[in-house]
């Protein structure tokens, strides 16, 4: 079956069974390889993708769901930015606080994040907590993720 | 003492300020700190995992496992009614080369030949490629594998099959008994703990033209898996060849799991004449992969009632799983650490791994010490309790200072910064006032009288908080003569092109290794980091600087590398007097074509250590740790919130703070988890949640504040400093938590993790359960 959805903003198509996970149409259907899988179960988040705005697990959605609607990857998050070779204030402010280190669940802690600050989420540091609960990160102590999550809260 | 102090940032968010006193030199480090050189990549997923690499015409790989735990492998049976023609199975037959694992034992096979012996649930028997997932999937459960059972043994200290055994003596125990005015004995107990890096092991194996394979991967050791691959696959060091990929952590579980992987890789690879994949899913990877060591460790100690420890006999008992995998080098530095940083005139230490027909443990940060550690510090505080000291005045009796000597003999003549990182640590977190204050809470409770256990109290009348303390010592680096026997390089090349080059195998996953090393051959050339270049970790282009593990990247093979540049930067300027070498590089790479320095590791002069005896130095060097954990505990529920952990840690030397501070901040959150929720169910050999829907680590949500002060006591060896940072803060975590825990209800866990069932027996005065109760198994 045919599938069309936008996919950070441009429109895709694949030809694929309905039930195929959206992280596989992602990363092997479209090359998207930057939403990653660390569980398959929807327990670790690190496949995190914005789906018309919500944030989801990529891993837990067939493409059937998709049809017709709006993905955001992390190849996504900084399109504007890009273009003059930069990162938005959100992957600044994770550069320079140290906020990703082995990288892995970055991706989906950013799509979490910029969920969170799209839908005019506050400051504080539970709110916060709360917003990346479903991101696992064991790298971090989550310490400066919280930190630079809240440092473009009114910047962004 | 020249030790200086990294204060947490006055701006939240702000990385931690460092104090240098006037005069001090700061080698190898520069006045601003670069960010996170793979960065950018990791942040707009343009980093390539492994599993992210695409090799055209590439099969899939799965491995397929034994279901018992101790079994005679009878035959391999593929279902006759199946066309196995389009896939391809290997078993141990295809083996070229020795059928092991090399590492320290030659005892663990890649795959269980026929009439061998199956040693524990998930081991590898035989291995099946295929052109897709969905044939793999389909075909997996087609393949019978006949056994005939045999009799397993679970329990580590029934098994008679010994890996590893150490006896550490000093002193007299029973002049030290004799003279003690109160003895304590205590046994304690920690589970399983799984490394539980977010991605899976992941490898691939590419066939080359000429017989040879190239490993891609998901590791900390591409000599590792290249000295494995030499020796089973019967191939030359050119034919073998590692290159690691973004690898998204290690924390141990990448130590010596990924040989097995890789291995298997190239075998389907070899067989099958084209790129395999094996990338593992999180349910095979937490049911078949290396864990942190079990163990048992009892302690009987004798103290003078000024809190003057005079006696330790300790007992430490790690199980090991199948196979021997690095035990005996965990619980030599398990033992070693098992008195804590304690001054003790008499002590003895008898340690032993034995094996088990369970899963093999290994790597995992810490190491062993995390293990007897926590034990350590939970019976030092149970004696300080008897004795009626605080635990920070029963520490600041007992430290080691400058001279004291340790239960090997060793006498620590430098770099002694246990008595700082205490006082820091009290002082940070307001330790007495914290205690003060819930003792005061605690009287408020008994004083509300009236209000019964259960439903109707509430929040405030059922949450009881408390502080904690641990204090730690780590040895830097590798134990004993472990440095010596590897004779490590590393090299700095001023390419014929003018470009600068560091070359080691010290694998990045998230520490900041690629940042670093250019951080600390810029800051000697006298060249922005920038200009250095961290080449690839390809076992074709970096020399066998070591493994990345132990902490020792920074300390070992960055002093290597400091060493290194500091020859090239001399010879380049002999070559033009009075030009700097910031200038002179480019013309003296164009008129004298490239120069490169191969620094090999030079003991470190004065230190030995008889691995016979177990006396000497066991470490050039100690870091030290202190840990403050405030908690929450509901006494109607049994469950813990960490709220806070102030974390102090002397590191040597700073030579990025927002990345140090980063390994604390981690390595202090895997001990809260270990402290409290991660648990691993073993029935029958088997573990029972291996899935993360049933293995909890911390979320955002369960993570506390942590704050976190740096400190430097430098090690001379090393010439900037550097003792290694990222095992310190797994040492101190749990037992701070523990002793938060207590402190809040009165309360001892001795045996990890403190779940809320522990929790609520303890305060009920109901025994625990020794065992776990398995799905459909009746609680007794």
């Amino acid at each position: 079956m045919s599938f069309r959805f936008l996919v950070n903003g441009a429109p895709a198509e694949v030809d694929v069974p309905g039930m195929r996970r959206l992280l596989d149409v992602l990363r092997e259907d479209l090359g998207l390889t930057g939403t990653k899988e660390g569980c398959g179960e929807g327990e670790c988040g690190a496949c995190s993708v914005i789906l018309d705005g919500q944030v989801v697990d990529a891993c837990l959605v067939p493409v059937c769901q998709v049809d017709g609607h709006i993905v955001r990857t992390v190849e996504g998050l900084s399109l504007a930015a890009r273009e003059r070779g930069a990162l938005d204030a959100l992957q600044e402010a994770f550069l320079a606080r140290g906020a990703a280190q082995c990288g892995i669940c970055t991706p989906g802690m950013l799509m979490a994040a910029r969920a969170y600050l799209d839908a005019g989420g506050p400051a504080d540091d539970g709110s916060i907590r709360e917003a990346i609960a479903g991101n696992l990160c064991r790298c971090t102590g989550y310490t400066k993720i919280v930190e630079a999550i809240g440092s473009v809260v009114h910047v962004d | 003492m020249p030790t200086r102090t990294m204060t947490p940032g006055i701006e939240p968010g702000a990385a931690a300020a460092l104090v240098v006193a006037p005069g001090e030199t700061t080698v190898g480090r520069a006045s601003a700190f670069p960010l996170r050189r793979e960065g950018p990549g990791k942040l707009t997923g343009a980093a390539k995992y492994t599993d992210d690499l695409v090799f055209p015409g590439a099969w899939y790989g799965i491995t397929i496992r034994s279901t018992e735990a101790h079994a005679r492998l009878v035959a391999i049976e593929p279902d006759p009614d199946i066309d196995w023609s389009k896939v391809v199975i290997a078993t141990a037959a295809d083996i070229p080369g020795d059928n092991v694992v090399s590492l320290i034992k030659d005892d663990q096979p890649l795959l269980v030949p026929i009439g061998g012996e199956i040693q524990h649930h998930a081991e590898p028997v035989a291995l099946l490629a295929a052109p897709d997932r969905e044939t793999l999937r389909r075909l997996k459960g087609r393949i019978q594998v006949r056994t005939e059972p045999l009799p397993p043994v679970f329990d580590p200290e029934q098994s008679d099959h010994v890996f590893s055994k150490i006896e550490i003596n000093r002193g007299d125990l029973d002049t030290g008994f004799a003279a003690a005015d109160v003895v304590l004995e205590g046994e304690y107990r920690v589970g399983h703990q799984e490394q539980l890096y977010i991605e899976n092991q992941a490898m691939i194996a590419v066939p080359g033209d000429a017989g040879g394979v190239v490993i891609h991967g998901s590791m900390q050791c591409p000599y590792y898996i290249h000295n494995a691959m030499k020796r089973a696959l019967k191939l030359t060091s050119v034919e073998a060849r590692v290159i690691q990929e973004e690898t998204g952590g290690g924390f141990g579980g990448k130590e010596e799991y990924p040989s097995m992987v890789a291995l298997h890789a190239a075998l389907l690879a070899l067989k099958c004449r084209r790129p395999v994949r094996m990338i593992y899913d999180r349910h095979e990877d937490i049911a078949a992969t290396t864990k942190r060591h079990p163990a048992v460790v009892r302690h009987r100690t004798g103290i003078k009632r000024d809190g003057t420890l005079v006696a330790q006999d300790i007992e430490v008992v790690m199980d090991g799983g199948a196979y021997c995998t690095l035990t005996p080098v965990v619980l030599s530095r398990g033992a070693i650490h098992a008195g804590g940083p304690y001054r003790c005139p008499n002590v003895r230490i008898r340690a032993k791994a034995t094996r088990t027909n369970t899963p093999p443990n290994g790597a995992f940060r810490g190491f062993g010490a995390p293990q007897t550690e926590f034990a350590a510090e939970t019976h030092l505080n149970r004696l300080a309790e008897q004795l009626g000291l605080s635990p920070a005045e029963i520490r600041q009796r007992n430290v080691y200072r400058l001279g004291d000597t340790t239960p090997t003999g060793q006498v620590l003549k430098e770099s002694v910064a246990g008595e700082e990182v205490l006082r820091l640590a009290t002082d940070f977190s307001g330790f007495d006032a914290g205690r003060a204050l819930s003792a005061r809470r605690a009287a408020e409770r008994q004083g509300s009288g009236t209000i019964p256990v259960g439903a109707l109290r509430t929040t405030p009348e059922r949450t009881a908080g408390g502080i904690g303390l641990a204090l730690a010592w780590h040895g830097a680096g590798f134990t004993g003569s472990g440095e010596v026997h590897l004779a490590s390089v590393a090299s700095v090349e001023l390419t014929a092109d003018g470009r600068i080059r560091v070359l080691t195998a010290q694998t990045e996953m998230g520490q900041g290794t690629k940042t670093i090393f250019p951080l600390m051959v810029g800051g000697e050339l006298g060249v922005p980091p920038d200009w250095v270049e961290y080449a690839a970790q390809d076992t074709a282009e970096v020399p066998d600087s070591g493994p990345t593990v132990a902490s020792r990247t920074a300390m070992v093979v960055g002093g290597l590398c400091i060493k290194a540049a500091r020859r090239l930067k001399a010879e380049v300027e002999a070559r033009h007097p009075g030009v700097p070498f910031h200038e002179a590089f480019r013309d003296d790479a164009r008129d004298h074509g490239a120069t490169r320095i191969d620094e090999r590791f030079q003991p470190y002069p004065g230190e030995e250590f008889d691995e016979s005896t177990y006396t000497g130095d066991a470490y050039p060097a100690f870091g030290w740790a202190a840990a403050v954990a405030s908690v929450d505990v509901d006494l109607d529920t049994g469950e813990v919130t960490v709220h806070d952990v102030v974390a102090v840690d002397d590191v040597g030397h700073v030579i990025h703070p927002i990345l140090c501070e980063g390994q604390v901040e981690g390595g202090t959150l895997q001990a809260v988890g270990y402290a409290t929720i991660e648990e691993i169910k073993v029935r029958d050999g088997r573990y029972l949640n291996d899935r993360l829907a049933t293995y909890l680590i911390p979320t955002a949500l369960d993570a506390p504040r942590i704050h976190t002060v740096l400190v430097e006591a430098p090690f001379s060896g090393a010439p900037h400093g550097a003792k290694g940072v990222g095992e310190l803060p797994m040492d101190v975590g749990a037992p701070a938590v523990v002793a938060a825990i207590h402190d809040a209800t009165g309360v001892w866990i001795t045996d990890l993790p403190a779940t809320p069932e522990k929790i609520l027996a303890a305060i009920h005065g109901v025994p625990t359960r020794a065992r776990p109760v398995g799905p459909g198994e009746a609680a007794a």
